[in-house]
């Protein structure tokens, strides 16, 4: 069974009637039932519903024939939903036992606009409970595990999300990242992971954990399929308040990308260092210029982040009080129950302008910061994680070590501006080793277009996990 | 009712919630009504707080507020925001009712009472209400249910400073507020449905006599009681009394008073405790994240702007000034927009057909004529109709009047004497001579010139 690398394979696929989307679909849940239980990356598979859609798919083309993408562009798009999606009728647990048997009446957003245009939805996949995570591990429905190798970690929260596209489970996923929730997995499985700019896609029907800091995102196996997802998925829907409509920016022939010396110290593994540099130099090889930046209050984001984020999960999971959904507060895992406790507390009358205000400061002054270099540089690169990924149980028992594996990733989220992850290599133990590059406000387009020219030129791109 | 201890003056300043009447709900597009409806059949994932639902706010509803405080002199702050403020309560299903907290819409107001005391208006914000509790017998089970179709309903809270020192001016207030909000057509403010709520906070404190009142000189104390949940006009101004009754008797007896909530008991007149205020509730407010903060502009205050009307109180103020009517008759009529706009008609046509204006308002207010004609002009054809065919002739009324002077002597010789009652007897004798035709202000004139002579 030959399953698409990418969107605009399968629809040559299709067209070229070399398989149908009911095959495709067959083969996405022929692997998940093979391969998932070393994995333990889906929570609900959504078999009934993604059948009837594919087979809605067969019979759309074979009416319309190439026509039906004009009506729907992302047909027979095969997609896995991080289980903070609402999609109606379907359970929506947020990975929390909390909301073991909850089953949400409504569509997100993201979830509705995927669906009229023509996506198929294959299952709900696990992730940190609440999102709250680096690692995957805080899931109460066991932790998803790495299929490059199972010892270790896929990176958190959106796990699932990631190791299922990796795994050729779905074409492509849906995550959240808050702090780097889409682009640490993307990182430590090998995959494209999107996090665009805050107020860029709805967040409406999507389980909130920090909503200054949450956007809705995507996992694929190219820049492009991203690309695809956010601009089908982006836009006011009238729901999400906080969310713009702005042009994309022109895109350019050639793109200046800044590089910071305080992404580069020595905290970061040599491995992670040197790929970085590699990556570098293939850029400046196929006529990227190169800048040296600096952002000297980055190192304060992950300060600013562990304030303003708890405080908005504990308002967050207030809703969580046990008159409703069917389970009390000691469904709570410890994690969560630490979140709450740490944001009621700097939220608390006397600590709140100590904390919480003084947070809000420094996050104002590193958006300055970040708009004052992307002003001089069309993107900023980075790592994604100081390290590859690391082995299951390593962090789990240290909160605060897990805390920093966010490092380089929680900055734009603070600052809000969009971050593209991407796959680039592999290290001496045959795991993913990737970039991110950060850029303006609303100017994703700017980052695939420099992605897709990475891509091209690329010679060491990881590849796909062997599940044997 | 008791006396109230002179040596205390009672300090009290209000909360009033009121229910914007807007189609729609604050952050969502659910229904607004809410009285006499299924129970949650107005409801959708926004205001039931369900996983991932956000807030979307109403324009109209903060358009109302602006127009609610511009009508009350408020300053209207450009930058303003909304705010989460936490609590744990069934009926509350975020665990958190978005509201305004630093940054309210509206600032610094004031009202004007009908002596011409003026009262400043601290705040008026929007918030959104709460779903409601029943608690309910089900089988021989206790049950508590909750309706959520107020969940999401805008509430707009307005906040004086505490600068009422007496029940009566306290109740003119909040009658006016609820005639503004009325007049604006932006809440029905009816007590019975819950779509007005009052709070007041009461507490006492010495004045030095020599002093007096003067707001200056007052002191605020170190407590404040609160009452709640009282819904009507009348049982608020009486619980306000029986409170400032209550602690009077516990400052004179050396106590010190307890800060706490309370509620009125009806029944005994008398207020009990609901629920002490001694831990502060901490609400651990902090900016609502999924609301961008809004800015409002100046052209925008000037399209609002538009929308106002005479305020109650400025309506009071040239009634009596403009029509000569006693406060309590400007009163009356100003209660009601229609009313007052059917009376400026009344009286033009008054006016222009010479008739004795007093008498035509009297017929209005005190036998409600208003609503017997649903127009001024049919009331007063009608009043011209009747003043040509009841007139008696002047023959007839000079021979009434020598009539009546001739057989009620005793009257006549009463009122000369100096008993002044004794000439309604006499014109209500020439009224039945004349079989009830002619009014009794020309009798009367007759009378007196004739007794005169």
């Amino acid at each position: 069974m030959k399953l698409p690398i990418n969107y605009q394979q399968q629809k040559k696929l299709i067209s070229e009637k070399k398989t149908t989307h009911v095959e495709i679909l067959d083969g996405y849940l022929e692997r998940i039932e093979k391969y998932d239980k070393k994995v333990n990356s889906f929570l609900t598979l959504m078999k009934e519903s993604s059948y009837k859609q594919a087979r809605l798919c067969d019979k759309l083309f074979s009416e319309l024939g190439e026509d039906v993408y004009k009506k729907y562009p992302l047909l027979g798009f095969v997609v896995s939903l991080k289980d903070l999606y609402a999609a109606e009728s379907v359970r929506t647990t947020a990975s929390s036992k909390v909301l073991d048997d909850y089953t949400s009446p409504y569509d997100s957003t993201a979830v509705s606009r995927l669906r009229a245009d023509g996506c198929i939805f294959i299952g709900k996949t696990n992730c940190d409970a609440w999102a709250h995570g680096s690692s995957g591990e805080n899931s109460d429905y066991g932790p998803t595990k790495n299929p490059w190798n199972f010892d270790f970690v896929p990176g958190g929260s959106s796990s699932g999300s990631a190791v299922s596209v990796t795994c050729d489970f779905c074409l492509a996923s849906t995550g959240t990242d808050t702090g780097g929730s889409i682009r640490l997995p993307a990182n430590f499985c090998g995959v494209v992971g999107l996090k665009p700019t805050w107020g860029a896609i709805s967040r409406y029907g999507v389980v909130a954990m920090a909503s200054s800091l949450d956007c809705v995102g995507f996992f694929a196996n190219s820049s492009e399929d991203a690309r695809s997802l956010f601009n089908a998925t982006k836009g006011i829907d009238g729901f999400d308040a906080t969310v713009t409509n702005v042009t994309p920016a022109k895109l350019k022939n050639d793109y200046t990308i800044g590089i910071a010396k305080e992404y580069l110290n020595d905290g970061v593994n040599p491995q992670v260092k040197n790929e970085l540099k590699r990556v570098i130099s293939t850029l400046e090889n196929n006529g990227f210029t190169i800048k040296d930046v600096s952002l000297p209050l980055t190192e304060h984001a992950i300060s600013v982040y562990y304030i303003i984020q708890p405080a908005e999960v504990s308002s967050n999971l207030a809703r969580y009080d046990g008159v409703r959904y069917g389970h009390d507060r000691s469904y709570f895992a410890p994690e969560a129950k630490r979140r709450i406790i740490l944001g009621t507390h700097v939220l608390s009358e006397g600590y709140y302008d100590a904390f919480y205000i003084k947070a809000m400061k420094v996050r104002e002054k590193i958006i300055e910061e970040f708009d004052r270099v992307l002003n001089e540089v069309d993107a900023i690169i980075a790592p994604v994680s100081p390290t590859p990924p690391f082995k299951l149980g390593e962090k789990a028992q240290d909160p605060l070590q897990m805390y920093l594996a966010d490092i380089y990733t929680v900055a734009a989220n603070i600052a809000g501006i969009p971050a593209l992850a991407i796959p680039s290599n592999i290290t001496t133990q045959n795991l993913p080793l990737g970039f991110q590059l950060l850029g303006k406000r609303f100017n994703e387009e700017v980052l695939f277009d420099i992605a897709n020219k990475f891509e091209s030129v690329n010679t060491k791109h990881p590849g796909k996990a062997q599940l044997l | 009712m008791k006396k109230i201890n002179p040596e205390y003056i009672p300090i009290i300043g209000l909360e009033v919630h009121i229910e914007l009447n807007t189609k729609r709900k604050m952050f969502c597009r659910c229904c607004a009504e809410h009285f006499l409806q299924a129970a949650n059949s107005n409801t959708c994932p926004t205001c039931l707080g369900l996983p991932g639902a956000m807030p979307y706010p109403n324009k109209t509803a903060i358009e109302n507020t602006v127009l609610f405080g511009l009508a009350l002199g408020c300053k209207i702050n450009k930058y303003s925001k909304f705010d989460r403020k936490h609590y744990f309560y069934p009926d509350l299903p975020k665990g958190y009712q978005i509201t305004q907290y630093d940054l309210p819409f509206c600032l610094n107001g004031k009202w004007e009472s009908p002596d011409g005391k003026f009262y400043q208006i601290r705040r008026v914000h929007l918030e959104e209400d709460t779903g409601k509790l029943q608690h309910k017998n089900i089988g021989d089970k206790k049950m508590s249910l909750i309706d959520f179709n107020r969940s999401g309903v805008p509430l707009m809270e307005l906040v004086t400073e505490p600068s009422f020192h007496n029940p009566d001016d306290v109740l003119a207030f909040l009658k006016d507020i609820q005639t503004l909000a009325r007049y604006l057509q932006i809440s029905n403010a009816d007590m019975e449905k819950g779509s007005m709520r009052l709070e007041a906070n009461i507490s006492l404190t010495k004045i030095t006599k020599q002093l007096g009142i003067d707001e200056k000189n007052i002191k605020l104390p170190d407590y404040k009681v609160e009452l709640k949940n009282i819904n009507s006009f009348r049982f608020l101004k009486n619980a306000i009394h029986a409170e400032i009754v209550r602690q009077t008797n516990l400052l004179s007896r050396g106590e010190k008073i307890k800060q706490e909530t309370r509620g009125y008991d009806e029944q005994t007149n008398s207020t009990y405790s609901q629920r002490s205020k001694e831990n502060v509730k901490d609400y651990r407010y902090f900016p609502e994240p999924d609301i961008p903060s809004i800015v409002i502009e100046d052209e925008t205050v000037a399209i609002i702007q538009k929308r106002l009307v005479e305020s109650p109180w400025e309506k009071r103020k040239r009634y009596i000034k403009e029509f000569g009517l006693s406060q309590n008759y400007a009163q009356i009529l100003t209660s009601d927009l229609n009313r007052g706009a059917y009376f400026e008609k009344l009286y033009r046509l008054t006016k222009k057909h010479h008739l004795n204006t007093k008498k035509v308002v009297d017929l209005m207010i005190n036998k409600n004529y208003d609503q017997k004609f649903p127009t001024p002009q049919g009331l007063v054809l009608d009043l011209l109709k009747t003043i040509k065919t009841q007139s008696p002739s002047d023959e007839q009324l000079d021979r009434a009047v020598s009539e009546v002077l001739i057989s009620q002597r005793k009257a006549v010789s009463d009122y000369k004497s100096g008993k002044e009652n004794a000439l309604g007897f006499l014109i209500g004798a020439v009224s039945r001579k004349l079989s009830g035709k002619g009014d009794a202000m020309t009798i009367r004139d007759k009378l007196t010139e004739s007794l005169g002579k």
